[in-house]
């Protein structure tokens, strides 16, 4: 027990914590969890069926498949790109270092808007390398390949960010070791890294999949908003939005939400595993 | 190049990051940079300085800056709350700070529409009261406030659990108030961190579009915010237009990178006088 007075001068009288405790609670309750609480509320407003035929519209059906499409190659090549570049950075000294620390954060820095507009820019009717790429009859933007570009950007530094601390945290002692005794470099890493970084790579391929199909405005300028064919679920949340179907909007809405959600439990019980793993 | 290490490796890791920064974000990068470049200096001022082009940075500037206050003070009063009282519910306050960076930005903008529209859950109660939130800068402002909670929250949270409580003792029994303890010092050791965090929240803020589009309303010169305006110009097929922009939003996003970046050395300084 501490003496009466002492409580008194580090901490604050009893009235003053619960008036804190309610603002705090107050302000997160009406500011977060009541708008959350109204999509699945506007969701479910004209029932169940309605809620239901909202999803498995084939428009909708078409949007879920391409947004699992983009995470599906967006995902794989960032979580190569975050281990080699935390292999890169973490277990060698070299010059520039930090600048490429912070280059590889520059994704983070840039508008989404912006992010889909350089894309545009490059592969475009009038980008730079735009009329090559349309003479060789390929199709990038207004297509899936403009649109996992636009993904992949955004999303670019996620696995690193996670992987790059935790491997210098980590030391190199064991892995030199391994090769000492002689294991390949390739069996270093996936016999001793691998396992020593499962979590926090876990870690950063929640974030990055959450992100990933969540993202909309970069998506949003290399779409061209082609019904059933380049509309991602965001963008078809927008359609429908803007056509007044409010009720179907909300529910495909509730669908990214409780992908969310999900998202955020399991970044909770990972993080608890990287932490003592 | 390089020093240290007896681990293999090197030469195709790097090589590897280095191609695919370049492939995904260098190249793209140094394209706006090229198209910028066509255009003459005074084309490119006389575009990004337009009428309407001045009303959008206004507006995306003026609420990021106001929203990004509002995220100072509510959350560092929620790094207080969740690091230093105990109560029942904690955990769950603590997981849904996390809600506004976790939900899609077009849920989040849908989600703000929804509740704040004059026949919405709190849009009604702000009606009577003569309070437009829908399609004014007062909905941009609160959409820029709700994407920015978190990182004000859990950028002075780390800082507080750090906070060693014999500094506070030592204040107390020197005679200090509890004001004055707050005060004196415990807000200096977190003005980095308070600086911080705002600058992460505008940062996010003026380059937001997903939760704005919905509750902005988009009227030109009043709720127009910049990237809705590039997102035009590129409808338009005016790059130029979209160019120069987008130079300017770089300009002032990088410039925040660097600032967040020395303030975290700074704090980190701190951190370890403290």
């Amino acid at each position: 027990m501490i003496e009466p007075s002492a409580v008194a001068a580090t901490s604050e009288p009893v009235w003053v914590r619960r008036i804190v405790i309610a603002i705090a609670v107050g302000f997160v309750g009406l500011f977060v969890v009541v708008p959350l609480a109204a999509v699945f509320g506007e969701a479910l407003r004209n029932g169940l069926a309605a809620y239901g035929n909202a999803i498995v519209d084939p428009i909708a059906l078409a949007a879920i498949k391409l947004t699992f499409l983009a995470a599906g190659v967006a995902v794989p090549l960032n979580v190569v790109f975050g281990i080699a570049a935390s292999w890169a950075i973490a277990r060698f000294r070299f010059a520039g270092r930090s600048v490429l620390i912070t280059v590889i954060d520059l994704p983070l820095a840039v508008s989404p808007v912006i992010a889909g507009m350089l894309f545009i820019l490059l592969f475009g009717k009038h980008g730079l390398v735009g009329p090559w790429v349309a003479d060789h009859g390929i199709k990038i933007v207004f297509a899936l390949p403009g649109i996992v570009l636009a993904t992949i950007f955004v999303t670019f530094p996620f696995v690193a960010r996670e992987l790059i601390p935790l491997m210098e945290s980590q030391g190199a002692e064991e892995e030199e070791a391994a090769i000492v005794l002689g294991a390949s470099g390739w069996q270093t890493f996936v016999r001793v890294t691998l396992p020593k970084i499962k979590w926090g790579l876990l870690y950063g391929v929640v974030l990055c999949t959450a992100r990933a199909m969540g993202e909309f405005g970069a998506v949003s300028v290399v779409s061209g908003h082609i019904r059933g064919r380049t509309n991602t679920l965001p963008l078809h949340v927008e359609i429908l939005y803007n056509e007044y179907e409010y009720q179907a909007a909300f529910a495909v809405a509730s669908l990214l939400a409780i992908l969310a959600l999900v998202s955020l439990v399991a970044r909770r019980v990972i993080a608890r595993r990287v932490e003592s793993p | 190049m390089r020093r240290r290490s007896a681990l293999p490796g090197f030469g195709l890791t790097m090589g590897y990051t280095l191609v695919y920064l370049a492939l995904i974000v260098l190249i793209p990068l140094a394209t706006l940079v090229l198209k910028t470049a066509e255009l003459s200096p005074a084309a490119l001022w006389e575009l990004a300085t337009s009428r309407r082009a001045m009303a959008s940075y206004r507006v995306t500037f003026g609420a990021s800056f106001v929203a990004a206050i509002i995220n100072v003070v509510f959350g560092t009063l929620l790094a207080w709350t969740l690091v230093r009282y105990k109560f029942t519910g904690r955990g769950v306050l603590d997981a849904i700070v996390d809600i506004p960076f976790a939900l899609p930005t077009a849920v989040s903008g849908l989600a703000l529409t929804a509740v704040l529209a004059p026949n919405g859950w709190i849009g009604r109660f702000l009606t009577p009261l003569g309070i437009a939130a829908v399609f004014t800068p007062l909905g941009i402002t609160l959409a820029l406030t709700f994407i920015g909670l978190p990182f004000v929250v859990r950028t002075v949270q780390p800082v507080l659990e750090e906070l060693e409580p014999e500094v506070e003792e030592a204040a107390a029994v020197l005679g200090a108030t509890r004001r004055q303890t707050l005060t004196r010092v415990i807000l200096p050791t977190l003005t980095p961190a308070l600086l911080t965090g705002f600058a992460l929240a505008f940062a996010r803020a003026i380059g937001e579009y997903g939760s704005v589009v919905f509750i902005s309303g988009n009227k030109q010169y009043e709720t127009e915010i910049t990237p809705l305006l590039i997102m035009t110009r590129l409808e338009q097929f005016d790059y130029a237009g979209a160019t120069a922009l987008g130079l300017v939003m770089l300009v002032v996003s990088f410039a925040m990178l660097l600032a967040i970046n020395g303030l975290g050395a700074w704090s980190r300084r701190r951190a370890g006088h403290a």
